[in-house]
Formats: C-alpha cells, sequence, structure tokens
C-alpha cells in the first residue's frame, strides 16, 4: 500500500463512494461486528497488560527476596551465620546477604508472637536476606555448598510457590496477546466475508464500472474505503465502551489481587486507542484481497 | 482504430462467427445488420474487449486483446463510448450521473452544472429528467442516456448496439444526426441495427459502409437498401 493510496483513501472522493450503492444491511452489521470486536480486544488487552504487570512484579520483589535460615545450637549461631555471609558473598548471582537485626526479626516475628517476645533468648533461627542479581544464582549449587560447609542452613529461595505463579501471570500475558491477534484475525473474516459478499451483490454494478471505463483499482478502491470506514468505525465505539467498562471496574490495590487490578494504568490508558486503527488496517487489507479476488473472478 | 483479424467466437457450442475481419479506420461509419440471433451484439463486444476472440486476433488501438490485462481494457475502454444494447445503468445514481459517469471512473470532477452535460442533456431531450433515477425512465429515454454516456468523453470510437430500437422515428433521427455530427469530427462509429429505414436514412447524409453477418462472416451489403 502506497503513501498515494492512503492519502486517496483518508481524502476521499464523493463522486467515487457513490458509484457503489449503500449497502444498509451489511454495513450495520460490519459496524457491530467491528464493535464487538474491539470491546473484546480492549478486554483482551487489559487482562495482558494486568497479567504483564503481575508477572513483573512478582519476579521482582520476590526473586530478589530470598533467605538462608541459620537454625544451629545457640552458641554456634553467629560463626556459622558469619560462615554462611561468607559463603554467599562469594556466590555468583548474589547481589548482596545480610544478617537480619534483632530488632528486625522481632518484627517479623511479632504479628504471630506479640511484641514482648525474648527473640534473643529464644532458639530463633538467624535470618538472611539474599538479595539476587537480575541473573540470578544456581540455587541447587548454592544449596549444596551450604549443605556442605553450613550445617545448620536452609536456603528458602521462595521458588516453590512462586515459579508457578509467575510463569502462569506471564502465560497469562501471552495468552491475552494471542486473543488480541485471533481476535484482530475474526475481525478480518469477519470483514473478508462481508466484503465478498457486497463485491458480489454488485456484479451488475460492476459491470457498468467496467462498461465505462472503471478500472479494478477505481472499483476496489469505493469498496475498500467504505469497509475501512466502516471497521475503523466500529471498533472505535466498541473501544470506547470497552475502556468505559474496564474504567468502571471496581478498583483496588495492586497488591490486594489480580481481579481488582483489571485496569490500565498510567500511559497504558493510550494503548487501547491503537484497536481502531488496527481494525482500520485489518479491514482495509481484508477488502483489498477480497476485491482483487472477486474482480479477477468477474471478467 | 479496432481490427479484427480472422477471428472466430463461440459461446462453448458451435462458432458464432468465423473468419471474420472488419477493420475500423479513423473516422469511418459503419453499420452492422442482419437478423437477430447472428452475432451483431457478440461481434461489437469483441470490438470492445468485452470479448476474447476464440481464434484470431483482435486489436484494440494496435494493441492484440490478447496481450491486454483488465486495466488496459480498462484504459482503452475509455477512448470508445459504447451503448450497451440493455443500456445497464446505475439505479441509485441520477440520469445525469450516469450519463457523466465516463468522467467520474476517470477521475474528473463534474457537477451538475458542466455546460458539455447540459448541452448533451438537451440534444437528447433528457434536460427535464436530469435527476430522475434510471428505473423512472421509459425505454426511449435509457437508450437516448445511454447514448449520451457514450458520447460525453469525447471517445475516438462509439459502438452503438440498437441504439434506437425503441424510440420514435423523429427521435431515431435526431441521435443519427448526434451520431453523424460526431463522426464529422473524427469520431469512428458502428452501429449495430436491424432497422434499415435507418441505414437508407443515414446513408443521404454519410458516407457509411454496411455490413451484414452471413454466415458467420461480414458481408458487405449491397445497394438494395
Ligand atoms: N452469454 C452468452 N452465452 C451463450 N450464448 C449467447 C450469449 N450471448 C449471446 N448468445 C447467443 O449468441 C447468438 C448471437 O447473439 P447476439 O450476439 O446477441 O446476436 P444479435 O445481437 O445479432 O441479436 C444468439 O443465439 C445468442 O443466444
Ligand atoms: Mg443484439
Amino acid at each position: 500500500m502506497s503513501l498515494q493510496t492512503l492519502v486517496a483513501l483518508a481524502r476521499g472522493d464523493k463522486a467515487a463512494d457513490r458509484v457503489v450503492p449503500p449497502t444498509g444491511f451489511t454495513a450495520r452489521l460490519t459496524v457491530f461486528a467491528a464493535a464487538v470486536m474491539a470491546f473484546l480486544a480492549v478486554f483482551a488487552l487489559a487482562l495482558s497488560l494486568a497479567a504483564g504487570r503481575l508477572a513483573t512484579s512478582w519476579g521482582d520483589e520476590l526473586a530478589r527476596a530470598s533467605t538462608v535460615r541459620i537454625s544451629a545450637p545457640v552458641g554456634q549461631v553467629a560463626a556459622q551465620t558469619e560462615a554462611a555471609l561468607r559463603l554467599l558473598q562469594q556466590t555468583p548471582g548474589v547481589a548482596s546477604a545480610r544478617a537480619l537485626s534483632e530488632a528486625e526479626q522481632q518484627a517479623l516475628l511479632e504479628p504471630w508472637f506479640g511484641p514482648d517476645l525474648p527473640v534473643s533468648e529464644l532458639p530463633v533461627p538467624q535470618l538472611i536476606e539474599v538479595t539476587e542479581t537480575s541473573k540470578g544464582y544456581d540455587a541447587a549449587g548454592l544449596r549444596l555448598r551450604l549443605q556442605a560447609e553450613v550445617p545448620g542452613a536452609v536456603l528458602d529461595d521462595h521458588a516453590r510457590w512462586r515459579k508457578p505463579l509467575v510463569a502462569a501471570a506471564a502465560r497469562l500475558t501471552v495468552l491475552g496477546w494471542v486473543s488480541g491477534l485471533l481476535i484482530a484475525a475474526a475481525m478480518g473474516a469477519m470483514v473478508t466475508l462481508a466484503a465478498n459478499a457486497a463485491l458480489s451483490a454488485n456484479a451488475q454494478v460492476i459491470a457498468v464500472l467496467r462498461l465505462v471505463g472503471a478500472t479494478d483499482a477505481y472499483i476496489a478502491r469505493a469498496f475498500v474505503r467504505r469497509f475501512t470506514l466502516r471497521t475503523l468505525g466500529g471498533a472505535a465505539v466498541g473501544t470506547v465502551l470497552g475502556i468505559a467498562a474496564v474504567a468502571l471496574l471496581p478498583s483496588g490495590d495492586e497488591t490486594a489481587g489480580f481481579l481488582t487490578g483489571l485496569s490500565f494504568r498510567g500511559w497504558h490508558w493510550g494503548i487501547p486507542v491503537l484497536v481502531p486503527l488496527l481494525a482500520a488496517a485489518v479491514g482495509f487489507a481484508a477488502t483489498a484481497v477480497a476485491a482483487r479476488r472477486v474482480l479477477g473472478g468477474l471478467s | 482504430m479496432i481490427e479484427l483479424d480472422n477471428v472466430a467466437y463461440s459461446y462453448g457450442g458451435g462458432e458464432l462467427l468465423s473468419e471474420l475481419s472488419l477493420q475500423l479506420a479513423p473516422g469511418s461509419f459503419h453499420f452492422l445488420t442482419g437478423p437477430s440471433g447472428t452475432g451483431k451484439t457478440t461481434l461489437l463486444k469483441l470490438c470492445y474487449g468485452a470479448l476474447r476472440p476464440t481464434a484470431g486476433h483482435a486489436r484494440l488501438f494496435g494493441t492484440d486483446v490478447r496481450n491486454m490485462d483488465r486495466d488496459a481494457v480498462a484504459l482503452s475502454r475509455r477512448r470508445i463510448g459504447v451503448v450497451h444494447q440493455d443500456c445497464q445503468f446505475l439505479d441509485h445514481l441520477s440520469l445525469a450521473e450516469n450519463v457523466a459517469l465516463p468522467l467520474t471512473v476517470a477521475g474528473e470532477a463534474i457537477s451538475g452544472q458542466d455546460q458539455n452535460l447540459r448541452e448533451l442533456l438537451g440534444w437528447v431531450g433528457l434536460t427535464s429528467r436530469a435527476n430522475a433515477r434510471p428505473p423512472e425512465l421509459s425505454g426511449g429515454e435509457r437508450q437516448r442516456a445511454a447514448l449520451a454516456r457514450a458520447v460525453i468523453s469525447s471517445p475516438e470510437v462509439v459502438l452503438a448496439d440498437e441504439p434506437t430500437g425503441n424510440v420514435d422515428w423523429e427521435m431515431s433521427q435526431r441521435l443519427l444526426r448526434l451520431l453523424i455530427e460526431l463522426n464529422r469530427m473524427g469520431v469512428t462509429v458502428l452501429i449495430a441495427t436491424h432497422d434499415l429505414q435507418l441505414i437508407r436514412a443515414a446513408k443521404s447524409q454519410v458516407p457509411a459502409r454496411v455490413l451484414r453477418i452471413v454466415n458467420r462472416r461480414l458481408q458487405s451489403a449491397g445497394v438494395d437498401l
């Protein structure tokens, strides 16, 4: 598609538009279907973006907070903590490792045991907070070395429960995009059907236009422009309704859960604007292909 | 201009036309006559590229139709004004818009005030019907509109298939005069008709050749006309 074609399409040509008779029913169906598809696309987009946000934030926050727990007889805790810290600092993929202070441990336990717990007098394990680099460390290797050198150390890397969640969120993101693609494909199929019907119903009109010297490009343009504008218009309405529906979802803190976070954030509100434009592009391409095929057949 | 060279045509059954040759030289005036069903309309369609010969060569402005794609045929159609036998129109457009259609599809801006368009509508007596839709027109009005549409873009060739079939004698003379006028300005004209009176009337005003399809081939008609 050349720039010239696009300009001609946008500017339009009143006389050229009129050579194809108005087709009320097909037109309304196309607009309606485009609106529905765009509405669904906005939801798929919201779902995808929300899942993406969750995958990122869970991945980031949780991956950066593994702990090593030192459970040893009271006398050995300090020495083993030292040993574990040394080992951790030498481990590739560990950005930093820090033993939690008594006060921090107390704060962690407070919700369960109240403020008066004498942490230092109890055999509470010492916790070491491990922050990973973005690459991460080799958990299995670290575990083996800890086992060998610091018998009381247990690595808790959260992986057991975190990984499936992050993976699920990532999968959901992909599913959202796939849904978007499928919606675009369905829109293309629908426009193709409608354009085929319109072209076939107008075989007589096409014959007259050819009789007076209209080229295929001219005839196709009249149909393409019409269907592009219809999908653009329908998709714009569907997108506005979709955005409104997303905006009206009860909102909550992102941490409150996935369902209340299923909304656009910040500049992401601008992304749905692409939906009608993409719909118009799909409508344009589908009609152009249909026109080429039908006009090639009618000779 | 337009040349049929040893052309044959069949719709699938037996050959309707065979070993048929015709040359429309620039500025010539031809009549094509013969009983219904002998292939006059078919021959005209071969002349404007709507049908392709099953054998032989059809050349439009020097190019073999065989070597022309649909766009090339469409472009050559702009140099040929065609009056189709059943006068097809776009029913959702007004008569004036239909008459101006060749200009519209060629990308020329036209308005209802266009001088040419008004003169032409006046000539064929359709000024008062300019805003009517084709389905509201009588058979004669449709034929006059079809002729106006065929000549509006100043074509080099006019091919008219029974252009006076549905009009009265006076109007048929008027339409004929329009075609003769165009021919005097250099336009090549071919009229298919079974109306011998029309041919006789024309022969007194213009040096026209009269052709007849006999046994699937063209023959010059004798002086008996
Ligand atoms: N599209 C077509 N398919 C099959 N046969 C056709 C078609 N058009 C015309 N014919 C046949 O070809 C013959 C010649 O038709 P036509 O060219 O219209 O003759 P004319 O114009 O002299 O009356 C007729 O017998 C007609 O039935
Ligand atoms: Mg005929």
